[in-house]
């Protein structure tokens, strides 16, 4: 290298005045201390785990874990191995994650806009929402809804009852659950070919539009014909749902869906928690339509509808979408508060009971974080992706 | 089509037989005893104007003499508060359905452009045809495309608005609002944002525009342009109408002191 | 028509005019007023009957609570555990006197016209941190000793915060102008360095350090847990730091760092006179608002064993002696924060409304 330099400028400065020698003896001096810290960190770990006496590698993930779960969406029971936790940890963590993503979008959008609302009393109550809730610590009101609003509900004996199906206790929520029976799959298909027409009339919609400039209420329709049809199928087929209602058998319900006060009270902090940001970043991202844009399609002749509809929506979601991801990916790294109140997530039963009993830190942490790793990446990619695509073009 | 269309005629035809007594014709804009405050801020004072179907205004004046706003009031980008603003014969009330049918059929042409970024050229001239005028997308384009060749940038017309120059954006402009086909176009400083090298490209399609013999109301600080189109030159100041004459009065014999001096100033240099 | 003495014909501003335009203008802001203001009143009532006027304020102990209302004398008789920790009561001064120094630093802050008020933010940055490091340990001038497992309540999440910020401040500079820099080597290392501690949960950083910083060290070299909570939270904030500080960066003109070579600026002094004192000004509310989250994410520490103002409250709500008063000691978990929060975040605002016009001009 040293030599090509002197090569292309015979009069060339000094080797360490060159700046090109400079910028490589630096970046050989950053990679050398980096691999002299990482060799250095894997020899003092090395060394104190054989002195502590734990064993390395994966092989633990094929061991039986011995330890009883509270709620898995995959068959598990203790008998089945570390590796099996793992996935109990991860879809739990993925469940409550899209839970939350769901709700905090909706009520986001929902606060944001009322935020902008023309009505003085929604506007300040949306207000108070969003300053009080944003600058409360979530683990504290992920303790609150937990300990303090359903550790407080009645024993199931005194359940909360709400029409003798739905029972509300310091065990959780139980609500029937469905049970398809024979003939539901007529349902099913109704549904889909609702879909199908829906799709169908939009694309003949659009294209009428095109030729006659005559505008379906393309919504109205296609709302009408994915409630009514599947509705209808469902008593052409005579009814085929039953319910299981949840019925008290000795000190707990049995039978329905169980939803867990872990996972309600980490769902509703959760939600309410990330809500408060997505609601900011849909004000300001409404806000940032300037307003000579509102005005340009006023003067056009545009409705107030069809202007929000055309013009500040789709200016106004290319402002909002990147934070709104970032604010989702925080919803899914902050769902490993779940720890702290015993939801069984990812950190929790395989970061936390798991790498207890089996010592395996390095190991588990590294499972650990290259799951937040690979979601946080992926979110990103999407991100790019999008913003490559919807960037507005300028010279 | 259909409901508005009916109810605009309807009103027309009874707002023109109560004016019946005015004349013949009444003119497509009258502004009667308007007056307009921003809070306590008087902005536009008593002002009074009647323009005839085919008539080319220039409004000129200092800055903060209330021009701007005075042309935003007539297709009510801005409210006024005391006096009449009747144009097309639908007078300008807190009525919605009157506000529309007036919008559709003034077009206006904004300082900085304003076109929208998310679309293309060619869809930001058919949005508001497609939408409101619901026009088949075919005639859309093509018509929009015809007003683009007279804005002499067809060639833009798959861009997107960033991707033009100051001076391209503004004739784009210009073009979407002439999609709408509208009776009356106003022009709100167009060429103030624009590059020196740029305005004439601007100018002339309003020239053009000119001479097609559409109604135009301009709020300009190009004085060559009023010499070469327009019927009168209204003199603003203070929020109140100074002067009003023919151009040729106006730059040669202006009558107000305020009048003589602001020509004074910017015919300077 | 004498124009400039007309008053605009606006009618005078009553209050039913003023409901009628706010409140009840179309049909469903008029439902939407209803339903919400019925919500609020309903709640509002109750709410201020339990907090205030059946509330107990004074007495010994739960006894003296009637069970109506908060049980407010629960924060008073335990209010030293929270703010202290377990802080030895007679040497609680030294806490003080850091309590005062800080309010001493930073209140100029918020006061546009105080004298010199630089010069106390600097003392905040620098003198302030430095006599804390001998004052709340002691150990050093016959001052007596402190264990940090003593440490806790409203102290210690300060101490975390403070520490937190102004140890990745300097980190996040460093890995902000790796991110920045030409060599592909350094940047990628910054990059890697970033993305990587931005991906993960605070929690597992908090577990990893706990857990395995002491696997990383030589054998006989250990940190007490406080310590190594500081070490956690200090490397993933300087990750979020170094974010903050590359948008300023970015936002400096091209022209400045031009301007800087023409000099004939090295790159340290270009960096050192001419950007970064731009850049970190302009990224202050930034700074301001990491700190806000970073003040917010340190009630996680509990998890690993702290004793922070959570960590307090929440190990008293569990004590027998008292019944039932979670909620009180949430809601004044909850008030601390949001003063602090709601207050800085207010400055924050309005430091980024003056940056604004200030740039543009």
């Amino acid at each position: 290298m040293k030599k090509q330099t002197v090569d292309s400028k015979p009069a060339g400065p000094k080797p360490w005045y060159d700046p090109r020698v400079r910028s490589l003896f630096f970046q050989v001096v950053a990679i050398a201390a980096v691999f002299w810290a990482g060799w250095t960190l894997v020899e003092n770990t090395l060394s104190n785990m054989e002195s502590r006496g734990i064993s390395t590698g994966f092989g633990f993930l094929e061991e039986t874990a011995g330890f009883g779960i509270i709620m898995s969406l995959v068959p598990y029971d203790a008998t089945m191995s570390y590796g099996r936790t793992f996935w109990v940890g991860l879809t739990n963590t993925l469940l409550v994650s899209v839970m939350g993503i769901i709700a905090a979008t909706l009520l986001g959008f929902l606060i944001g806009v009322a935020r902008l609302s023309s009505n003085w009393l929604v506007a300040k109550v949306s207000l108070f929402y969003i300053e009080v809730i944003r600058n409360i610590p979530l683990l504290l009101q992920i303790f609150f809804w937990y300990f303090a609003v359903l550790g407080a509900l009645p024993s199931p004996r005194q359940s909360i009852e709400v029409g003798g199906t739905m029972f509300l206790n310091n065990r959780g929520l139980y609500v029937p659950e469905p049970l398809t029976q024979d003939g539901f799959g007529l349902v099913w298909g109704a549904l889909l070919v609702a879909i199908a027409a829906v799709v169908c009339i939009r694309i003949w919609a659009k294209k009428r539009q095109l030729a006659t400039g005559q505008i379906f209420p393309t919504f109205k329709v296609g709302v009408a014909i994915l409630v009514l049809l599947p509705v209808l199928a469902y008593f052409v087929a005579g009814s085929p749902l039953e319910w299981e209602v949840p019925a008290l058998k000795g000190f707990n319900f049995g039978g329905g869906i169980t939803i867990i006060p872990e996972l309600a009270a980490l769902w509703l902090a959760l939600s309410l928690y990330t809500a408060s940001f997505i609601a900011e970043i849909v004000r300001s991202g409404i806000l940032s339509v300037s307003k000579g844009q509102t005005e340009a399609s006023k003067a056009l002749g545009l409705s107030n509808g069809l202007t929000l509809r055309l013009v500040v929506i789709p200016q106004a979601m290319r402002v909002i979408i990147p934070p709104l991801t970032s604010q989702y990916l925080n919803l899914a790294k902050n769902s490993s508060l779940a720890t702290a109140i015993g939801y069984p997530d990812l950190v929790a039963v395989f970061m936390g009971t798991t790498l207890n009993q089996t010592g395996q830190a390095v190991e588990v942490v590294a499972i650990t974080m290259a799951v937040y790793l690979t979601i946080s990446l992926s979110i990103s990619l999407f991100m790019n992706i999008y913003n490559r695509a919807v960037a507005i073009k300028e010279r | 089509m259909g409901n508005p269309m009916t109810e605009q005629t309807q009103t027309s035809e009874v707002q023109s037989s109560a004016q019946g007594e005015t004349g013949k014709n009444p003119g497509i804009i009258r502004v009667e005893g308007m007056h307009k405050w921003y809070g306590d801020f008087h902005v536009l004072k008593d002002l009074n104007l009647t323009i005839k179907q085919g008539e080319r205004i220039v409004i000129c004046g200092p800055s903060g003499s209330g021009k701007s706003t005075f042309i935003r009031c007539i297709n009510r980008l801005e409210e006024h508060q005391q006096g009449k603003i009747i144009v097309d014969n639908v007078e300008l009330t807190d009525d919605i359905r009157h506000i529309d049918n007036v919008r559709r059929e003034v077009g206006m042409v904004f300082q900085h452009f304003n076109l929208f970024p998310h679309l293309t050229v060619l869809e930001n001239c058919c949005l508001s045809p497609i939408w409101v005028r619901k026009i088949p997308r075919k005639e859309a384009e093509a018509s929009a495309m015809e007003y683009l060749e007279r804005v002499k940038i067809p060639d833009q017309a798959h861009k997107f608005p960033g991707q033009l120059s100051g001076g391209q954006q503004q004739r784009v402009a210009i073009a979407r609002a002439l999609c709408m086909k509208p009776k009356i176009m106003l022009f709100d400083e167009p060429t103030s944002a624009l590059d020196p090298e740029m305005i004439k490209e601007v100018l002339d399609v309003m020239i053009e525009l000119a001479g097609s013999g559409m109604t135009m109301l301009c709020v300009t600080h190009e004085m060559g342009f009023a010499k070469t189109v327009a019927d009168r030159v209204i003199f603003m100041d203070g929020g109140e109408i100074v002067e009003e004459a023919p151009p040729h009065d106006f730059f040669s014999n202006p009558q107000e002191p305020r009048t003589q001096q602001f020509l004074k100033q910017i015919l300077a240099h | 028509m004498t124009e400039s003495t007309m008053k605009p014909p606006k009618k005078a501003l009553t209050p039913v005019k003023w409901m009628r335009e706010h409140l009840f203008s179309t049909w469903y802001n008029a439902l939407l007023t209803v339903v919400v203001g019925y919500l609020v009143v309903t709640s509002v009532g109750p709410i201020l009957n339990w907090a205030l006027f059946d509330a107990d304020f004074l007495g010994a102990d739960a006894s003296d609570c009637s069970g109506a209302g908060a049980c407010w004398l629960f924060i008073d008789q335990r209010l030293n555990f929270f703010i202290y920790g377990f802080y030895p009561d007679e040497l609680q001064w030294r806490v003080d006197l850091m309590f005062l120094l800080l309010a001493v630093a930073f209140v100029p802050q918020f006061i546009e016209r105080f004298p010199a008020r630089k010069w106390f933010g600097i003392f905040g940055m620098t003198g302030l941190p430095v006599i804390g490091y001998f004052l709340i340990p002691g150990g050093l001038f016959g001052l007596e000793a402190v264990e940090s497992t003593k440490w806790g309540g409203l102290m210690l999440t300060l101490i975390l915060a403070y520490i937190g910020i102004l140890a990745s401040l300097p980190i996040g500079i460093l890995l902000a102008l790796g991110r920045r820099s030409e060599m592909p080597i350094i940047r990628g290392l910054s990059v890697v360095f970033i993305e990587v501690w931005r991906a993960v949960p605070l929690i597992t950083v908090l577990f990893m350090a706990s857990v395995m910083l002491p696997l990383f060290l030589p054998e006989g070299m250990n940190f007490e847990k406080l310590m190594r909570a500081l070490i956690g939270i200090t490397l993933w904030q300087s990750a979020y730091m170094a974010e903050v500080i590359r948008g300023g960066l970015q936002a400096i003109p091209r022209g400045q760092y031009e301007a800087a070579d023409a000099l004939g600026l090295g790159y340290w002094r270009k960096m050192g006179l001419v950007v970064l004192p731009q850049a970190l000004k302009l990224v202050i509310p930034g700074i301001v608002n990491t700190f806000i989250a970073l003040f917010k994410d340190t009630t996680l520490v509990l998890i690993i064993g702290l004793f922070d103002v959570l960590g307090t409250v929440q190990s008293t709500v569990t004590d027998p002696a008292w019944q039932n008063v979670a909620v009180e000691g949430y809601v004044f978990v909850a008030f601390c924060f949001w003063i602090f929060c709601f207050g800085i975040s207010r400055y924050s605002q309005n430091l980024e409304r003056k940056l604004d016009t200030g740039h543009k001009t």
